[in-house]
């Protein structure tokens, strides 16, 4: 389809109306998402009266604010007034809230138009969007794959061409994944960053919201049409942001690359490997100067990052009980039934057993062997973080160790699933941002992406990279064999 | 039996007079409509977060300079999870191993010789909401609007060795925390709250023996009550060698049946796992801002009845009792300030005024009122027994003393030549009692003085009429 900038100029030099647009990609979802699957819910109405009063705007010659007219996705964790939101989740099957996210509001207020919501893991817990409590999505590139996850909808419209910008949550590479998987443009912004506010929280120290797009400005677009403070989230921080437009213009040549050897050690795919060194290769091209060196996190940050979220979930999934919204159980006899039965008959699985693993993790007895030795490491990875952007201005690994997986492949394993994470945990562990850029193709056609990890609100910095390389390679990121 | 003592530690909550709620905008007013006062941050729908409100810091921060604590600089706070319908998230924002402040003390009465006892800790959380079950259906509600309300929840050492100290202790922090507008302390709107936990132990030994908590005590009193009643149950156990019958469990104190009943042993004790709260950063407490705070606590009580005894030369027993209400305290300074008269203020609030608290919220009649009633004694014009009926006329009324004399027919007759004619006439009347006078019998002249008084209805001014039956009857 197009490109922000496309429809922009579009739009102004009255090329096309923005209801032309916005009903352009209703009808592309309308024809196109019955295979794959990405939305759950549909706004086409309040959509078209958007665009109406865009077009209005126009007319009247007003100037047009960033994402003016220019088609959205939200993951279905990101609260939308009077929108359902459901997590994918059948405890939340009906939930309207009364409310917008704090991102939603700057993306209305900047004038995007929201086309509806995407499907995910439940409650963001996956990396494949199998544990959807609706139906899978699948990956736009090969049908019979997984699009990654948790924000697998997102990443799958945006590579299917419905929608130029959509946003999805990341807590441990839930952008970053279904980005490489997909071969989209896949952003997990500092920590701070982005408002969290109206997120449904998986685990709120974590959790950040993050664009993706088809293009590293299309991502650029979409990161700043939701950074900034918000006073409704107490851990959003206030930070003047360069504009990273002309920071990518900038090039690479003379900055500093660290390549972490463990992140390309054993269990990794050789095609992956293969494709992010020769693009690293590229980097050196580009005139930056890269190095080896040693980050020993990869297999205790995977455990810490799974008893520190699965603990922050375990309570902030406390909320659905049954009383107030959500699902409730037909029959009860006591407070204690009531929210029981309702969660059992609430939740999925994989829900479940992480609730199970994080109170367990933060049980009087447990405690320290657990959440505490977690939280230990959680420092440690920071610490070594900070020294490593002392020394280089980014440091660069594959995504993730595996090429896209089939459906089902991994669905009754949750040991090999939690591994495919290996590579992005650590990022959220650390509060750090890093993006996941389309790297190439296997020779199966599968996308694969190399992961840009950068210091706090650096986000420039790794823009740079992300378009550096994008320009050099000019991969065809359309997956419709029919053309776009 | 005197060879065991009980061993008491208080846990008290107490709600802090903040106009909105410790996480969002909403009101904290009593008494709303049912789910008036809340909105998706403080009913825990989800993706919503907390943000903290500053004021309620400002004021755990407050109490703890109040009595005597530590105040801590990294102010954190913490997850303390367990199901139950009126917490709305599963989670109690509270605070677990960092309170705003802790090691602080409170000074007992002169009664208990200014006994200190310790205060271990005092911490912020926030309160739940109300259920509210149907008598006749089986249904049960929920109203929120308490759900969010900011508390303090203060923390005492196993320190009180008696009901009585316990109760000291209650009416001591009470007043401080009302002087320190803190809290308004209304246990019967909830806003203060107190558990206790006690036990028995052997005099001289300092082991911590199973204790038993009891809750659900609606007033200082019932504090007093239930403490005496878990506090014999125990000994009779002891006495009976049947200690090991204690269990650590929480008894509930029903007020009309005056005992305390099993509600929860040890065996269904929650394991909260506290974690700290991830949506909220810790708030550094700055040292200009600890001592801002400081400063900023008006005059605590016993400061003030040391100053009443000292300036005003008051007994330090009547002191203590206008100390005791923030308002009889402020009301008395007022009166006195318009009066200049400690003393004579003194006797009227703790007689007349006190007695009017028993019938009226709040005292009945202004300081203007009663300065001009003290001014209308002092100067004669009316008698100090029609001042007290003056005084009652204006509990109901807002009219100035001197309307009300006029009113009630009650100005003193104190013109000597008005009053000769009566003393003289009432001499004419009882030569009896005259010749018994003059025969040295000295109760005749109260006799005399009486009958003077009556005939007048009690408006002639006593001073006057002695003194002319004194000259009357040396003739």
């Amino acid at each position: 389809m197009y490109s922000v900038n496309e429809i922009k100029k579009g739009l102004e030099e009255k090329e096309f109306s923005t209801v032309e647009i916005v009903r352009e990609y209703l009808e592309k979802i309308k024809k196109k998402d019955d295979k794959i699957k990405s939305f759950i819910t549909l706004r086409e109405e309040e959509a078209l009266k958007e665009a109406e009063e865009t077009d209005k705007k126009i007319a009247s010659g007003k100037k047009l604010k960033i994402l003016e007219g220019i088609p959205i996705g939200l993951k279905d964790n990101i609260a939308t007034k009077g929108l359902k939101t459901t997590c994918s989740s059948k405890i939340l099957e009906d939930f309207i809230p009364p409310y917008d996210a704090g991102a939603a509001i700057k993306i209305k207020e900047k004038g995007g138009i929201i086309l509806g919501k995407l499907n995910m893991d439940e409650f963001a817990m996956g990396s494949s969007t199998e544990n959807s409590a609706f139906f899978d999505t699948k990956n736009p590139w090969d049908l019979e794959r997984v699009p990654g996850g948790s924000s697998g909808g997102s990443a799958a419209a945006v590579s299917a061409g419905f929608a130029p910008i959509t946003y999805g949550s990341d807590t441990g590479g839930s952008v970053r994944i279904p980005a490489s998987f997909c071969g989209v443009v896949g952003l997990k912004p500092t920590y701070g960053l982005v408002s969290r506010y109206g997120l449904i929280a998986l685990a709120s120290s974590l959790d950040q919201i993050g664009p993706f797009g088809k293009s590293v400005e299309d991502c650029i677009y979409g990161l700043k049409g939701v950074q900034g403070f918000d006073e409704k989230d107490s851990t959003s921080k206030d930070v003047k942001m360069p504009d990273y437009f002309k920071e990518i213009k900038k090039g690479i040549k003379g900055l500093k690359v660290g390549v972490p050897e463990e992140f390309f050690a054993h269990g990794i795919d050789k095609e992956v490997k293969e494709k992010v060194e020769y693009n690293i290769k590229i980097l050196e091209k580009l005139g930056a100067h890269v190095e080896k060196f040693s980050l020993p996190i990869t297999a205790t940050g995977l455990s810490a990052y799974y008893i520190v979220s699965s603990a922050e979930a375990s309570s902030n999934l406390g909320r659905y009980d049954g009383v107030r919204y959500g699902v409730r159980t037909d029959e009860y006899k006591s407070f204690k039934e009531l929210i029981v039965k309702s969660r059992t008959e609430g939740f999925g699985e994989e829900v479940k057993r992480r609730i199970m693993l994080g109170t367990y993790a933060l049980s009087s007895g447990y405690y320290d062997a657990y959440y505490k030795r977690a939280m230990i490491f959680r420092k440690k990875v920071e610490k070594l973080f900070d020294e490593a952007f002392e020394k280089y201005d980014v440091v660069v690994s594959p995504t993730l160790p595996v090429l896209p997986f089939k459906l089902g492949e991994k669905r009754s394993n949750p040991m090999e699933m939690y591994l495919s994470d290996t590579f992005t945990v650590n990022i959220n562990l650390a509060g750090i941002p890093a993006v996941s850029v389309p790297a190439g193709f296997s020779k199966e056609g599968l996308p694969i992406g190399i992961q840009f990890i950068g210091d706090k609100f650096r986000e420039d910095i790794l823009f740079r990279f992300a378009y550096a390389l994008e320009q050099e390679i000019k991969l065809n990121l359309n997956p419709w064999k029919e053309g776009r | 039996m005197g060879a065991y003592e009980t061993v008491i530690g208080l846990e008290i909550h107490v709600e802090l007079g903040t106009k909105s709620k410790i996480f969002c905008g909403c009101s904290t007013k009593f008494g709303s409509k049912a789910n008036e006062n809340t909105c998706p941050v403080c009913i825990g729908l989800p993706g919503v977060m907390p943000v903290l409100n500053e004021k309620v810091v400002e004021l755990a921060v407050k109490a703890g300079q109040a009595i005597n604590c530590k105040i801590n600089k990294i102010n954190k706070t913490d997850r303390k999870n367990y199901f139950y319908p009126d917490l709305p998230k599963a989670y109690q924002i509270s605070q677990f191993d960092m309170p705003v402040c802790s090691d602080g003390y409170l000074e007992l009465g002169d009664k208990f010789q200014g006994k200190k006892v310790g205060i271990t800790r005092i911490h912020i959380e926030e309160d739940a909401g109300k259920l509210i079950h149907l008598e006749d259906e089986d249904v049960t509600l929920i109203d929120y609007n308490r759900a969010g309300v900011p508390l303090v929840e203060i923390v005492t050492e196993p320190d009180i060795r008696s009901a009585e100290e316990a109760y000291n202790f209650l009416k001591k922090l009470r007043n401080i925390l009302v002087y320190s507008e803190i809290s308004d302390c209304k246990m019967e709107e909830g806003s203060l709250r107190c558990d206790a936990n006690i036990s028995i132990r052997k005099v001289g030994s300092d082991v911590l023996n199973t204790k038993v908590e009891i809750k659900n005590m609606n007033s200082f009193k019932e504090v007093h009550k239930a403490l005496l009643k878990e506090e014999k149950r125990q000994l009779e156990l002891y006495r009976y060698g049947e200690e090991h019958k204690i269990v650590q469990e929480t008894r509930r104190w029903d007020a009309g049946k005056g005992r305390t009943i099993t509600m929860r042993t040890k065996e269904d004790a929650h394991d909260y796992r506290y974690f700290p709260e991830p949506d909220l950063p810790p708030m550094i407490l700055e040292k200009k801002y600890i001592d801002d705070i400081k400063s900023s606590i008006p005059e605590l009580p016993m400061k003030k009845m040391e100053r009443f005894v000292r300036d005003y030369g008051l007994l330090q027993k009547d002191a203590e009792v206008i100390i005791d209400e923030k308002s009889t305290a402020d009301y008395f300074e007022d009166l006195v300030l318009k009066t200049k008269d400690p003393k004579e203020s003194s006797n009227w609030l703790i007689t007349e005024v006190l007695r009017s608290l028993k019938e009226y919220d709040e005292i009945p009649v202004t300081s203007k009122q009663l300065s001009e009633l003290i001014k209308e004694i002092k100067s004669g014009s009316i008698s100090r027994n029609a001042g007290k009926k003056v005084f009652d006329k204006m509990c109901t009324s807002d009219k100035m003393p001197e309307k009300v004399i006029i009113e009630l027919g009650l100005k003193q007759i104190s013109s000597e030549g008005e009053l000769e004619k009566i003393v003289g006439e009432i001499l004419d009347n009882n030569i009896e009692a005259v010749e018994d006078f003059k025969s040295g019998k000295g109760k005749a002249f109260g006799f005399l003085m009486g009958q003077s008084m009556k005939a007048t209805k009690g408006k002639a001014n006593p001073g006057v009429v002695k003194k002319l039956l004194e000259e009357k009857l040396k003739k």
